[in-house]
């Protein structure tokens, strides 16, 4: 719909994306459609071992290539410091932080360390060039389980990390949860690997520097989810140079999914690398590239135990997870594998007592850190396994099992076992009985045992999740280790021509901020929505913003905007005031128009407000002129979104392949700006987790080498192995923030994969299998099945 | 050596001089300015490089610019026609279609080849036939609602001729 | 992304490819080029000269007459809309249809896939079950290998360095002649893990008078599942021999193909899953 007059319901309304027609259109401008006059390329050379010393390195022959301009190693570029990493695990737990340079210098610990890079006119010339490069190494041994790691005689990685330990850290209480064990009517074991994923972003990183030696100023184009905490990182801690004399822009991103929140080595490298050749040096990744070099996902090796009483009652559930960091930390890695993870094992569920242990751990393979969820999907698949391992041992219906265990709805503000934030709001029986009703679930059941007396396996898996979203409480993640704040900004200006230019700190890749900060901004000013401009991704012109992951986009930063118009609604009633001639009591502001009360034929338009503003020429006294409010929002809390999803799958018998039938979820986010774009995010989650379940899983060999090294290995979901999924919500409104919202760019994500996992093994469990670890590929299910055939 | 490669491309002559290894889709990027058509992976798994050659839709990081001689060529910025988006592109934009978009312009592509075989396909044979096509954002399921809007649409237009 | 440079030529005639080739011994046949051109764009492949044969129009011709005589460089899609072809040799459609996808399929070609012998490929499963003849020519003149010659290994045909395939010949079927390919897709990469071609003729009686049955993806290089075609031929074709047949597929096969993703015993196993569902299908089971 094309949204010309002025109306107070866009929000709630599936409006279109405005951002649509650029990209439809082939016109939007994506990183490597950067091109700057005199810009050369840079392509990395990269290990081929994963755990090498470096002899030496000759990069002669490359030197004399055509086009070529120059060849540099780790040793030419050491004023470059090592990356931070900024979210190491809380006060009082060990810590021991290693982080990748720009080049390796003396060792390399993964395949995707860059060793030199060549800068040449065109990019396949860098890459012939790069080909030529000699280097000799000291090959090493390696690891890549990150339980092995720190096991005995295992290869070391850093001399200050002795059994590759990056960190170790717990939550909860550890002596109930071992008596609880101990008084268990029932207890249950299963270890669960939570395998490594591979992002896969459809647009890989890019990276352009430019720098000015007239102004000594770096301008960087970056795939970034966070500009400002990409200049404020490289400022500080990488380049040692003025935060003011960087400037980092971000132009259309093809999805991040996580993957571009951090620091990567090659941002400073390109910064670097155009000082040292006095022009603009750009840097696009390939795909084969990107699955070795940009982070990963996920990667727990994790070991439950859970005590329960015989009517399904958890009485406790005690987790030690290792977590694979690779082969060093990434910007935010122990964060994730701990406060987003630790604090959220016990999920949806009132369990009395709980106790959670993680070792971080060094390995030759690539960094891991923030994927879709983030911590949540491992937590939210521990516990959902833990539940279904419950039920299927005291043979009860897993539904029923969750609603014993749900933390009650009078509970909330609710504080679990682990030291999160008390949960916002929730109520999570409806949302569980929703999504029965909506399934079918007593008639599918009795389908089920149908088909089971034909041989066919059908099976119906649970999943009902709780997120923590809007990661923001400053003191508080600060408290948790992360070296800054995490609020979040947003400006709102009013043009003399009346068009309202919104700003923000946070930067949408595929989210539709552009659309969705509108509709908020014309509701709450009275303005017209297609007079509203929404502006990110460039340093220089931005509010300082901590950028776009952890679903936070809204709860943080639309609140941001809803405090800016709040505040440009109190000057107008001031100028209105003062204009009309009354007191700033008597001004009603409705539909962008301030009107005396009891007299609206005193009144002004938004646009002689703007103009009134703008110009100057009549203000109270004292007052500025121009509309013109910035906002810096941190929320007393996070918010928690829930829901309960429930996949439908059919096992082939003979192959061990899985057919997804059904799948249907019902999600409570809150408040919803537009169902249009919070459906598109909730479906495009799902599949991502169904990935998990079914298809992907980043496979190194024990000499660390990728074997999932490009798109012909590594199965991300296509359109004909996906359904359509039956989506629909229940609202519980957040208290937290003004919009009453709470988050939806993971919860599918975090929902999918247990659901899709538990289907599975629903299906087989009249063969007496218990757990299969994902991904359940069709070998990997038919295997279980042989191995259950042999045994029965 | 390089070599002088001739082609139309969204209806104009576009002369141009290349090394034999450099790739359609590089060329059309690079020297032809025409940046919506993107490259998403390296193995020809992703379709982001879709084009239309010769009225059918082909990988353009899997063809050699020297190998498109005399081909007609049209691209992403070659569908609308006179400001008009094209039905599968109004599809999209309706349906949301696309998140981040990066795919958008290969998936929009593919979907005229299917659409220009199969009028009216099911939901399955949309499915199938956006095979060589990966998005990572939707899930799919809005972009199979986009292909049906459009095959909706197009059958309409047929319809009032 | 970016090829190692090489020398391009676009001969007009197989006579002047096959002149290349010999003036190039570094030269590589660059046909549909969607085997090649991933491998160049890696690396995995650099050849120092490419000779494209998409300007030789002779070699896109589909002749039909009985037979068919199909030009090395038809696309698979040029080969799915003819519909003659798929009434006469259903199997050769089917694998046609399961290639890649929409756009590789609308360049890739079937002689180029049959040249490059990929294990995991679909269609040299349907030309083997055919008995399909391969018509090369070399700077010695044309000659003409049978299927059962003409792949080797992984990758490796019987064409020698200067020989072109110019044409796959397909004899019409005779008599009652029922086929079937039945796949199982990598989910990553759409080859398959396993794939199984079937054509088998029955007599007057409709019993099975011969039976030629293949696997591709399973095995390192297409092979013919001939414990499965013996058990089958001279029964009635119905499930219980298909059963008996299916139980005898991979009977003599020396190795079977694993990998991260799936292992020997699982293709091998796969194998009689295909070879049973493809017989039923085919024989209307």
């Amino acid at each position: 719909m094309t949204v010309s007059e002025t109306r107070k319901d866009l929000v709630g309304q599936r409006l279109k994306r405005r951002e649509d027609p650029r990209l439809v259109k082939g016109a939007a401008r994506f990183m490597d459609d950067i091109v700057l006059p005199g810009m050369a390329h840079a392509a990395i050379l990269r290990s081929p071992h994963a755990h090498a010393r470096i002899v030496s390195i000759d990069a002669s022959a490359a030197r004399a290539m055509p086009g070529v301009a120059g060849v540099f190693t780790g040793r030419d570029m050491e004023a470059i410091n090592p990356l931070p990493c900024a979210f190491p695990v809380g006060r009082g737990f060990e810590n021991n932080i290693n982080t990748p340079r720009a080049l390796a210098i003396d060792e390399v610990h993964w395949t995707g360390d860059g060793v030199a890079v060549v800068v040449a006119e065109t990019v396949a010339q860098a890459r012939d060039a790069m080909d030529v490069i000699q280097v000799e190494y000291e090959v090493l041994p390696a690891v890549v389980d990150a339980e092995l790691a720190t096991g005995e005689g295992a290869p070391q990685l850093h001399e200050n990390a002795p059994n590759n330990i990056a960190f170790k850290w717990n939550a909860g209480d550890q002596a109930g949860t071992e008596t609880a064990l101990g008084n268990g009517e029932i207890v249950l074991k299963q270890r669960l690997r939570n395998q490594r994923l591979i992002p896969t972003p459809l647009e890989t990183r890019g990276a352009t520097g430019d720098y000015n030696a007239g102004t000594d100023e770096y301008t960087f184009w970056l795939s970034s989810q966070a500009p400002h905490v990409h200049r404020l990182l490289l400022a500080a801690f990488v380049m040692g140079h003025p935060e003011e004399k960087i400037r980092v822009i971000t132009p259309d991103l093809g999805g991040g999914f996580g993957a571009k929140i951090f620091v990567y080595p090659e941002y400073p490298l390109v910064g670097w690398l155009s000082k040292a050749l006095n022009r603009p040096v750009k840097w696009t990744e390939g795909r084969a590239e990107s699955h070795s070099a940009t982070t990963h996902g996920r990667d727990h090796v994790t070991d439950i135990q859970v005590a329960a009483n015989r009517d399904g009652k958890i009485t406790g559930l005690h987790v030690k997870t290792w977590a694979n960091m690779g082969g060093y930390l990434s910007t935010i890695a122990p964060g994730v594998a701990t406060t987003l993870y630790g604090r959220m094992v016990s999920g949806v569920y009132d369990i009395p007592n709980v106790y959670c242990e993680i070792v971080g751990t060094y390995t030759n393979t690539g960094m891991v850190d923030a994927y879709r969820g983030a911590g949540r999907p491992e937590a939210t698949y521990l516990v959902e396994r833990a539940i279904d391992l419950v039920a299927r041992e005291l043979k009860l219906d897993p539904a029923d099992v969750r609603k014993v265990n749900f933390i009650a709805q009078e509970s909330f503000p609710y504080t679990n076992g682990l030291g999160m934030l008390p949960y916002d709001s929730g109520n999570y029986v409806p949302a569980l009985d929703k999504a029965l009703k909506n399934l079918g679930y007593s008639d599918l059941r009795a389908e089920q045992e149908t088909l089971r007396k034909q041989g066919k396996h059908l099976g119906i898996g649970f999943s009902s999740y709780v997120e923590v979203c809007g990661v923001a409480p400053s003191a508080w993640i600060n408290a948790e280790g992360w070296g800054a704040a995490l609020w979040e900004s947003a400006n709102v200006k009013v043009h003399l021509t009346g068009k309202v230019v919104v700003t923000t700190g946070a930067l949408p890749h595929g989210q539709g901020h552009e659309t969705t900060f509108a509709q908020i901004v014309s509701d709450r000013l009275g303005v017209a929505y297609d007079d509203i401009i929404v502006e990110w991704g460039d340093t220089k012109g931005t509010p300082f913003g901590y950028g776009t992951y952890g679903s936070r986009s809204l709860t943080v930063g639309g609140a941001a905007v809803v405090n800016s118009v709040e505040k440009i609604r109190d000057k107008i009633k001031k100028i209105a005031a003062h204009v009309l001639e009354v007191a700033e009591t008597d001004i009603e502001l409705n539909d962008g128009v301030a009107s005396v009360t009891g007299a609206p034929d005193r009144s002004l338009s938004f646009a002689e407000i703007a103009l009134a503003s703008a110009t100057g020429f009549s203000l109270p006294a004292g007052m500025e002129p121009y509309l013109d409010e910035t906002s810096y929002y941190d929320p007393p809390n996070c918010t928690f979104p829930f829901g309960t999803h429930i996949a439908v799958v059919e096992v082939d018998a003979d192959t061990g392949k899985v057919d997804l039938k059904r799948y249907v979820a019902v999600d409570d986010v809150g408040n919803v700006i537009n169902p249009l774009i919070v459906d598109g995010q909730v479906q495009g989650g799902i599949v991502q987790g169904i990935g998990q379940a079914l298809y992907e899983g980043a496979v190194y060999d024990d000499d660390g080498q990728l074997v999932t090294g490009t798109l012909m290995d590594y199965a991300i979901p296509h359109a004909s192995q996906m359904v359509n999924m039956e989506l629909d919500r229940t609202v519980t409104v957040s208290p937290v923030n003004a919009l009453g919202v709470k988050g939806a760019g993971e919860a599918g994500t975090i929902a999918s994969a247990p659901a899709v996992v538990n289907a599975v093994i629903d299906a087989l469990s009249p063969l007496g299998i218990k757990h299969i670890d994902m991904p359940l590929s069709a070998p990997r299910v038919w295997a279980a099945m042989q191995e259950a055939n042999e045994r029965n | 050596m390089n070599h002088s490669v001739s082609m139309t491309v969204n209806g104009s002559k576009r002369d141009g001089n290349v090394e034999p290894r450099t790739l359609l889709v590089h060329h059309i990027r690079e020297n032809l300015g025409l940046t919506g058509t993107h490259v998403g992976c390296d193995t020809s798994q992703c379709g982001a490089c879709t084009i239309m050659m010769n009225g059918k839709a082909v990988k353009s990081c899997t063809v050699l610019a020297v190998q498109a001689e005399g081909a007609d060529i049209m691209t992403i910025e070659g569908l609308a026609k006179d400001g008009e988006l094209h039905p599968i592109q109004e599809g999209f934009w309706e349906e949301h279609g696309l998140q981040c978009g990066f795919c958008t312009p290969g998936m929009i592509l593919s979907s005229l080849d299917l659409l220009q075989r199969n009028p009216n396909p099911t939901e399955a044979e949309i499915r199938h036939g956006i095979e060589g096509n990966l998005c990572r954002c939707t899930g799919y399921q809005h972009i199979v609602k986009s292909i049906q809007y459009a095959a909706n649409k197009m059958a309409g237009a047929a319809g009032d001729d | 992304m970016y090829p190692a440079a090489f020398d391009y030529h676009r001969p007009g005639s197989v006579q002047e490819a096959i002149s290349l080739l010999q003036e190039n011994p570094e030269a590589k046949i660059l046909a549909g080029g969607h085997s090649l051109l991933p491998a160049m764009k890696l690396r995995l492949a650099e050849p120092g000269a490419i000779v494209d044969l998409g300007s030789i129009s002779d070699l896109k011709q589909l002749s039909l007459n009985g037979g068919a005589t199909i030009g090395a460089m038809c696309t698979y899609d040029a080969l799915l809309n003819s519909n003659e072809l798929e009434t006469m040799f259903p199997v050769l459609h089917e694998a046609l249809a399961w290639v890649g996808d929409v756009q590789v399929r609308n360049l890739g070609t079937i002689g180029g896939s049959a040249a490059h012998a990929d294990p995991a490929a679909d269609i040299p499963a349907a030309l083997v079950a055919l008995e399909a003849e391969f018509v090369v020519v070399g700077p010695n003149g044309e000659r003409t290998i049978p299927a059962s010659e003409f792949f080797i290994d992984i990758f490796t045909t019987a064409l020698e360095p200067e020989e072109v395939l110019t044409q796959i010949k397909l004899s019409a079927p005779d008599g009652n002649v029922v086929s079937a390919y039945e796949k199982f897709p990598h989910p990553a990469s759409g080859y398959p893990v396993c794939g199984v071609a079937v054509v088998v003729t029955r007599d007057g009686s409709g019993n099975v008078s011969s039976a030629r049955i293949t696997a591709t993806g399973s095995v390192y290089v297409v092979t013919r599942l001939t414990g499965a075609e013996d058990a089958l031929t001279g029964t009635g074709g119905d499930a219980s021999a298909v059963e008996a047949a299916s139980e005898r597929a991979t009977e003599g096969v020396s190795e079977f193909a694993g990998d991260h993703y799936a292992s020997s015993e699982y293709r091998e196993h796969l194998t009689k899953v295909f070879v049973k569902r493809a017989l039923n299908r085919a024989l209307g089971n």
